[in-house]
């Protein structure tokens, strides 16, 4: 058994751990190292809190089973899950801290040794803490479940928006309040646990709710403000149980979920509010409007592989602009085969990556890496925009949305000024997509229409192995 | 407004501030163009060309100095040339503020506004389209081996032929930035053995990219890190590094050398011994001639023969290649004058909130505004580059927000300071500890995150998503606590929501971590 002080400094190291961790993580040189010093940093944290003070042996077997059966099913996941399918699983595990909180939240509600020896004012402090902990707990739980299923395709990508659903949310707000006030002044356990499960009801609707209305293309955003969430709900627990590792390491999570949500904004030229607040636009309760009213003139015209491999040949420099198209068909390997190729005939092949590309900030990235793609000549958005009318071919690979013109020709359309891949430019674009559907923010995009754009239909995997057999020939 | 191009007046100058090319782009933002009859005769571009082009032909400088709104410049101008500028004017060119103190002063008494080329902050990446520096090195550094190939009696290529076997000309290179890049492609590009040589390590697979090899010095110190190119390598590092040429120069024809350090003399890289031990007929092109040179045996703006060896030290390589050097540079302000003219209606908006922008205005209506303070955030992780030709772009998030306004961050302190008067007023002791611990946590966290680069936003997510297993803590502590007697528990609730919160949290503690590592494991360059 560890002695309180003991435990405490334990606490301090893995505190420091933590902070390493994600500073490490910054830096693709450190980043291992960074993902090293978490886990040690968890393994410190946790053996302290099990053989400390506040933990008797009587819980051991009930802990191991516990983290056996977890564990198990974690690390089962973590090797099963296919590298495209990463945002869902990142979702799907935010939901879970979320769901966890509550039961931590309530298990210590109920328990009568969490309020002994406190002050009037400190037994106030505390019920509100808990239920600011289950609060924030159950948003993150539904919110991260509609997400995950939104980027499983399960739930349609489109928002969901119900008229006067911003009045709505203030009377959820207002309920919630009251039956704050309810509980505090609960002079029996009892009568606190209904206000608490009332309580916890109205925020998992909320969260469901919240993130429903938040269209397809912004799930970037939302995961990584879910992220957030669940870090809050750590540290409001830490209040409510007097930790200090879970304050501060809730704080941490919390406070770079929202940074890591506020740039990725940014970089789509969206208000960070707007985004929460759901739906494009600010049109109140109107679905978004579609660029119907300014439908693109000219004429779709497709190509073949063979005609594609082609004109690669041809080329002196070519972009690549992958997008979620590309994840879906696990396309990545052939990508990867068919640069190397044109790289080995001395073609400049660059990848152009937007910000938001895919469904997870840097998950193209990801997949290229997974791919083997040297890293230096993955160029970010604002590296290679300029750099468009001098190249010969653009390939735009199951992407839509990120290379839509609209978005800086026509003020009126729901994604105007967002910043978008200018691949029109180039001399000749062509655009791989399966069918003439218009992208997960339901625009419809003008690039297609453009007369240096061929479209090549089809799956993105199956076309770009012909592609690759023709360039090969 | 009307944009002036004067002539260059400078000996030896044949660069032109812009051509017909970059002119009609000009127009189309909506400036007017005039140019000095003759301005750009010696690079290739007559009147005619820039008439075609849209362009009024003024003739004399005084004339154009006093109707233009607008001023592009190549060389820094003569104090003649500010004497006919007219108040109030906007000049865009190379200055060097630092170097040319009396100058500065000279234009901020003519209430003009001064964008100085060279201050431009090179490290934002949106500034590099703008870079002039950059533009005329890539020429002088091509025009550097053309020198070279002149001066020396042989082939660059190895050939094998019914008249014997001739073998490559080996070429060295000191100093990889942009012009050693150059220089390296255009050597490789004739068909020489091209070595290359520079402190800092990171640049070796530039260097191999266009076809060069890499000659480490052989010794073991970190060229860039915390200092970079700002630190002078120390005593032992400098002696092995005089080996490494002392041996170059005894093994290869050509040297090219590239090396500068701002503000200072450039460093002598070359003795006169290394030269004597050179074979008869090799050639050193040294383009910091300008600067006292590399090589000892230099002599600033001359060819000249020692010991056998032909030291080039020419300094207006860029006005040898004048046509290009100039055609490169107007498109460089012509990026520049669409940062000044977003609106497209010709007329110019100086805004010292942008930093790229904020960095050139070296005076602003006539208030010297130089030196710029350093970018945000952006600049704090760059090293000092003392070759900042090849500095790579730095991708900090915080290098594209402007500093907030002082009216928002009075706003801000004083809702923080209403707020914390509250909690201290009403919370009681203990919480404030925690509260304390809890502010102290967000700041190191938003420190932390804000320089990620984009590439690691997923794995940073997974690993946040991971950490913020740590709630499991929170279920520990309640599964079995130490008894407390006389107080009735209901164990078993506790137990069972404790053990599932347990088992949640470990799933996404194993999975989380597991899933980082499969993703880092990846990334490779």
């Amino acid at each position: 058994m560890m002695s309180s002080s003991l435990t405490s400094v334990a606490y301090l190291g893995a505190t420091i751990l933590f902070i390493l961790s994600l500073g490490g993580l910054s830096n693709p040189e450190t980043s291992r190292r960074g993902n090293l010093y978490g886990m040690i940093g968890m393994t410190i944290a946790v053996l302290a809190t099990v053989f400390g003070p506040r933990v008797t042996m009587e819980g051991l077997p009930w802990i191991i089973g516990a983290m056996v059966v977890g564990g198990s099913i974690g690390l089962y996941a973590a090797r099963k899950v296919q590298m495209t399918q990463m945002p869902e699983l990142v979702a799907l595990m935010h939901s879970l801290v979320g769901l966890a909180a509550c039961l931590v939240g309530f298990a210590n509600y109920i328990d009568p040794m969490a309020a002994v020896g406190l002050s009037h004012a400190e037994k106030a402090i505390h019920e509100i803490e808990v239920y600011i902990g289950i609060l924030i707990g159950a948003v993150t739980f539904s919110g991260s479940l509609i997400a995950f299923g939104k980027l499983a395709g399960k739930i349609g990508g489109k928002p969901l928006l119900i008229p006067g659903r911003h009045f709505l949310n203030l009377i959820g707000l207002v309920v919630v309040i009251f039956f704050g006030w309810q509980f505090m002044l609960a002079d029996s356990t009892y009568a606190g646990l209904i206000a608490l499960t009332v309580m916890t009801v109205i925020a998992l609707l909320f969260g469901i709710h919240m993130v429903m209305a938040i269209g397809g293309a912004d799930m970037p955003v939302v995961v990584s403000m879910l992220n957030s969430y669940s870090g809050w709900a750590a540290a409001a627990t830490g209040f409510m149980l007097n930790n200090d590792l879970l304050i501060v390491t809730g704080a941490l999570v919390g406070s770079s979920g929202a940074i890591l949500s506020y740039i990725m904004c940014r970089a789509m030229n969206r208000n960070f509010i707007s985004v929460i607040a759901g739906g494009f636009g600010t049109g109140g309760g109107a679905p978004a409007k579609t660029g119907g009213d300014a439908q693109p003139a000219g004429e779709v015209v497709a190509i073949s592989a063979t005609e594609t491999a082609e004109l690669l040949r041809e080329a002196k420099s070519v972009i690549i602009v992958p997008g979620y198209g590309m994840a879906v068909a696990q396309a990545q390997h052939v990508v990867n085969e068919i640069t190397q190729v044109l790289r080995e005939k001395g073609v400049n092949v660059r990848f152009g990556i937007h910000p938001v590309a895919g469904r997870m900030p840097g998950h193209m990235n990801v997949l290229l890496a997974e791919a083997k793609v040297p890293y230096d000549i993955v160029m970010e958005m604002d590296e290679l925009n300029e750099d468009f009318p001098d190249t010969d071919v653009s390939i735009v690979i199951g992407a839509n949305d990120i290379v839509n013109p609209a978005a800086q020709e026509e003020p009126g359309s729901p994604i105007a000024g967002m910043p978008v891949l200018e691949v029109w430019k180039a001399k000749t674009s062509i655009v791989m997509k399966r069918s003439m559907a218009s992208g997960y923010a339901g625009v419809d995009n003008p690039l297609f229409y453009k007369e240096n754009n061929r479209m090549l239909f089809g799956d993105a995997k199956k076309m770009l192995d012909e592609v690759l057999v023709a360039l090969k020939a | 407004m009307r944009i002036g191009i004067p002539a260059e007046k400078n000996a030896g100058e044949k660069r032109v501030a812009t051509v017909p090319e970059v002119v009609e782009k000009l127009i189309k933002l909506g400036f007017q163009v005039a140019i000095e009859s003759g301005a750009g005769d010696q690079a290739n571009c007559n009147d005619d060309s820039y008439r075609a082009a849209g362009a009024e032909i003024i003739e004399g400088a005084a004339k154009l100095w006093a109707e233009s709104d607008i001023v592009f410049k190549v060389a820094v101008p003569t104090s003649a040339e500010v004497e006919m500028m007219r108040e109030g004017i906007t000049l865009i060119g190379f200055i060097w503020p630092a170097q040319n103190p009396e100058l500065m002063q000279q234009l901020a008494a003519k209430k003009a506004t001064v964008l100085a080329i060279d201050a431009l902050p090179r490290q934002l990446s949106r500034a590099q389209k703008m870079d002039a520096l950059t533009s005329q090195a890539g020429v002088a550094g091509y025009r550097a081996v053309i020198e070279a190939a002149n001066a020396f009696g042989r082939f660059f290529n190895g050939q094998i032929t019914a008249a014997g076997k001739v073998p490559p000309a080996k070429v060295f290179i000191a100093g990889a930035g942009v012009a050693g890049l150059a220089a390296i492609g255009t050597a490789a590009g004739l068909g020489a053995i091209v070595r290359a040589n520079d402190t800092r390590a990171e640049v070796a697979d530039q260097v191999k990219s266009l076809g060069g090899e890499f000659v480490k010095v052989d010794y073991e110190e970190e060229g860039s890190g915390g200092g970079g190119y700002a630190k002078v390598m120390s005593e032992g590092f400098q002696q092995a590094q005089r080996e490494m040429y002392a041996k170059q120069a005894r093994e290869v024809d050509i040297i090219i050398t590239t090396a500068l350090i701002p503000g200072k003399p450039a460093p002598r890289l070359i003795t006169a011994e290394m030269v004597q031990s050179m074979k008869p007929g090799s050639v050193i092109v040294d383009m910091a001639a300008e600067r006292g040179g590399n090589c000892e045996l230099t002599v600033p703006g001359e060819a000249v023969v020692k010991h056998g060896v032909t030291i080039v030290g020419y300094t207006d390589l860029n006005s040898r290649l004048a046509k290009q050097s100039s055609t490169l540079y107007g498109t460089n302000l012509f990026r520049l004058a669409e940062e000044l003219c977003k609106s497209k209606d010709g007329i110019i908006n100086v805004n010292m909130e942008d930093d790229a922008i904020r960095g050139l205005t070296v005076i602003k209506d006539g208030e010297i505004t130089w030196p710029a303070p350093a970018p945000k955030l952006a600049a704090v992780a760059k090293p000092a580059a003392a070759k900042p030709a090849t500095a790579p772009a730095a991708k900090g998030h915080g290098s594209a927000g402007a500093p907030a306004s002082a009216g928002k961050i009075v706003t801000i302190f004083s809702v923080v300071a209403l707020l914390f008067l509250l909690i201290g007023a009403y919370a009681p002791a203990a919480f404030l500890g925690h509260f304390t611990v809890f502010v102290l946590a967000c700041f190191v966290g938003y420190m932390v995150v804000w320089n990620v680069t984009p590439a690691l936003h997923t794995p940073l997510m997974s690993v946040t998503n991971a950490i913020s297993s740590i709630i499991a803590i929170g279920a520990l502590v309640q599964i079995a606590p130490p008894t407390v007697l006389g107080l009735d528990r209901p164990d078993g609730w506790i137990l069972w929501l404790a053990v599932a919160g347990i088992a949640l949290t470990a799933v996404n503690m194993f999975g989380g971590f597991a899933v980082t590592k499969r993703m880092l494991s990846m990334f490779r360059k």
